[in-house]
């Protein structure tokens, strides 16, 4: 995709990722009138709006951002169109962490410290795993990422069976990703800038990688440090947005290959895109997750994959030529 | 003429595959202009050696240099710019267009941040009509037949526009026609441009028509090495390639043909 046509999508990204955040805004159970609580700050409208859909809208957009950046990421890493956030296991760790966090009945705070450090655990197991003793090649890294990643479905379900029935709501909650508790994310933001920065400057190396590792040296690539870049920075999105908002499904698989599917291949595209698409897509998710059925909510989780399901699979059916031409 | 350094140097490089010697000692320089042949059998090492050549695979120090300066003190990018490699296999993970694939060889004299100028857009369309690919600029790398996959990669290599090009057969999967082609063009572009060329090959014709220099890899570490018509003898590549064989005189010089 030539640099011409990025200013065009970059800017109807943005728009979608407003016009999804206003949309936020304005959904859940008490209705909101945004000019009025703008207006009058001490009235009731106005709290909601501050303290509970302002907070929870921003985190929804950095989160499904550090998703869609994490999944690129990953996809790339591991060269693997398949590849999603949560394939090495990252989120594996933060759910353990976050659910041993639950039974024990810790609070919000002790909660999301939890995850994190079940997340990191995880993220420097299987490095330390695959690194073995010589260098780690790709296959190495996704089989024990993999297999980690099923230990810690293991334990997480037999975190669930042994639970009382008191916890285990909480618990199936956060697994399938609940964005309830949000507080402003000040944390989550400026790890997106961290991640966002650096993984834009390697763009065109990322370009290269997809090609394979070999060719990607011939061509200038100093791959030991760059594999190694990413995979940090993957997993520091992973974790940062399994932390604020459990286990969101699908974004970090669906919005890099939304993206490819409208001819934004080179990640110099591609990375800036996928964070407003994977913003948008969690801020449409979460505020029907509070309308479908209002009053109550549903785990936002299952929104991503309602939504991300068919609107794949339609842009794939229409792309279906471009892929055989 | 003032002395230039050779473009790449080898001095008493050892490479070996495990318990497998494929070079012992080896010495040789290759100068610009130069269409050099690498010949061998089946596992004998010739991707080993190329890779090794590239800085793909780590070698003793010093004992290789690029214009005089050892092959381990340059950086991936400083030697990415001076040399350049088509390997044997390719991965097409993700779909991409031809053009897009062979921009990539533009990378080495770009800054990460830097996008594709006007020019470098123009050496990419050069290099995929040199390769007879004029047309396939917009289509799908994953959907190209072996042979046409096999052109993308040698365009990407001529777009790189390095002094020495390195190709790990690059005649597999092309026809007749597309192997003389392919080579007459890298050949032609190497003395135009006044680079060099080092290809391994199955061929023993081909490389005897197109090289001027061959290097045989015997086994067990021995190596011939020089002008062909020196080097390239019936009894040498019988035992090369433990096959007997018939020499024939065309017009375009030797051949040989398999018993």
């Amino acid at each position: 995709m030539h640099q011409t046509r990025t200013r065009p999508l970059l800017l109807t990204l943005i728009t979608t990722t407003l016009l999804a955040g206003w949309f936020s805004l304005n959904s859940g159970s008490v209705p909101v009138n945004v000019w009025d609580a703008i207006q009058h700050p001490q009235t009731l409208n106005a709290q909601v709006l501050w303290e509970l859909r302002l907070p929870r809208t921003l985190t929804a957009f950095v989160t499904g951002a550090l998703l869609g950046i994490a999944g690129a990421l990953m996809q790339v890493l591991l060269r693997n169109p398949l590849a999603d956030p949560y394939i090495l296991g990252v989120s594996g760790g933060a759910s353990v962490g976050a659910l041993l966090a639950i039974l024990a009945g810790a609070g919000s705070l002790a909660l999301q410290s939890s995850a994190f450090a079940g997340a990191l655990f995880s993220t420097l197991l299987v490095f330390s795993l695959a690194h073995g003793r010589g260098n780690w090649d790709t296959t190495r890294l996704l089989l024990t990422g993999v297999v980690l990643a099923a230990g810690w479905g293991a334990l997480i379900s037999l975190l669930l069976a042994t639970s009382p029935g008191t916890h285990v709501h909480g618990m199936l909650f956060w697994l399938m990703g609940d964005l309830s508790s949000a507080t402003v994310p000040v944390t989550g933001s400026l790890v997106l800038i961290l991640i966002a920065l650096p993984a834009l400057l390697l763009s065109a190396s990322l370009n290269l990688l997809s090609g394979g590792e070999l060719r990607a040296a011939s061509l200038g690539v100093a791959i030991g440090r760059l594999r190694i870049t990413i995979y940090i920075l993957a997993s520091l999105a992973t974790a940062t947005a399994v932390t604020q908002a459990g286990n969101v499904g699908f974004i970090g698989l669906i919005a890099p290959h939304i993206l490819r599917l409208t001819g934004a291949r080179d990640h110099r595209v591609l990375l800036p895109g996928v964070i407003f698409l994977g913003g948008t897509l969690l801020l449409v998710a979460d505020a029907l997750s509070r309308r479908v059925i209002a009053p109550g909510q549903l785990p936002v989780g299952i929104l991503t994959a309602l939504i991300g399901v068919p609107l794949f699979l339609y842009l794939l059916y229409r792309a279906g030529s471009t892929y055989d031409a | 003429m003032p002395d230039q350094p050779p473009l790449l140097k080898c001095s008493a490089l050892d490479i070996d595959i495990g318990s497998i010697i494929v070079t012992r000692g080896l010495e040789f320089t290759i100068e610009p202009g130069q269409c050099w042949c690498v010949l061998g059998r089946n596992g004998i090492g010739k991707t080993t050696l190329l890779h090794t050549l590239a800085g793909l695979r780590a070698s003793a120090p010093e004992s290789i240099e690029l214009n005089a300066t050892p092959l381990h003190q340059l950086s991936r990018r400083e030697v990415a710019r001076k040399l350049g490699i088509v390997l044997q296999h390719c991965e097409d993970n993700f779909p991409a267009t031809v053009m897009e694939t062979v921009l990539q060889g533009r990378h080495p004299h770009l800054h990460n941040w830097q996008w594709e100028s006007g020019v470098d857009h123009a050496i990419a369309t050069q290099a995929i009509e040199q390769l007879g690919l004029g047309g396939y600029e917009a289509r799908n790398v994953q959907t190209l037949s072996g042979g046409e996959r096999q052109r993308v990669s040698i365009a990407t290599l001529l777009a790189q526009q390095t002094e020495l090009m390195l190709l790990d057969e690059p005649t597999n999967h092309l026809d007749l026609h597309h192997r003389v082609q392919v080579l007459d063009t890298l050949v032609s572009h190497g003395r135009e441009t006044n680079s060099a060329v080092l290809m391994a090959l199955h061929d023993i014709n081909l490389a005897a028509r197109f090289a001027d220099h061959v290097l045989l890899l015997l086994g067990n570490g021995e190596s011939r090495l020089g002008r062909k018509e020196q080097i390239l003898e019936t009894a040498t590549l019988e035992r090369l390639y433990d096959h007997p064989l018939t020499r024939v005189e065309t017009p375009l010089g030797p051949a040989w043909l398999p018993q």
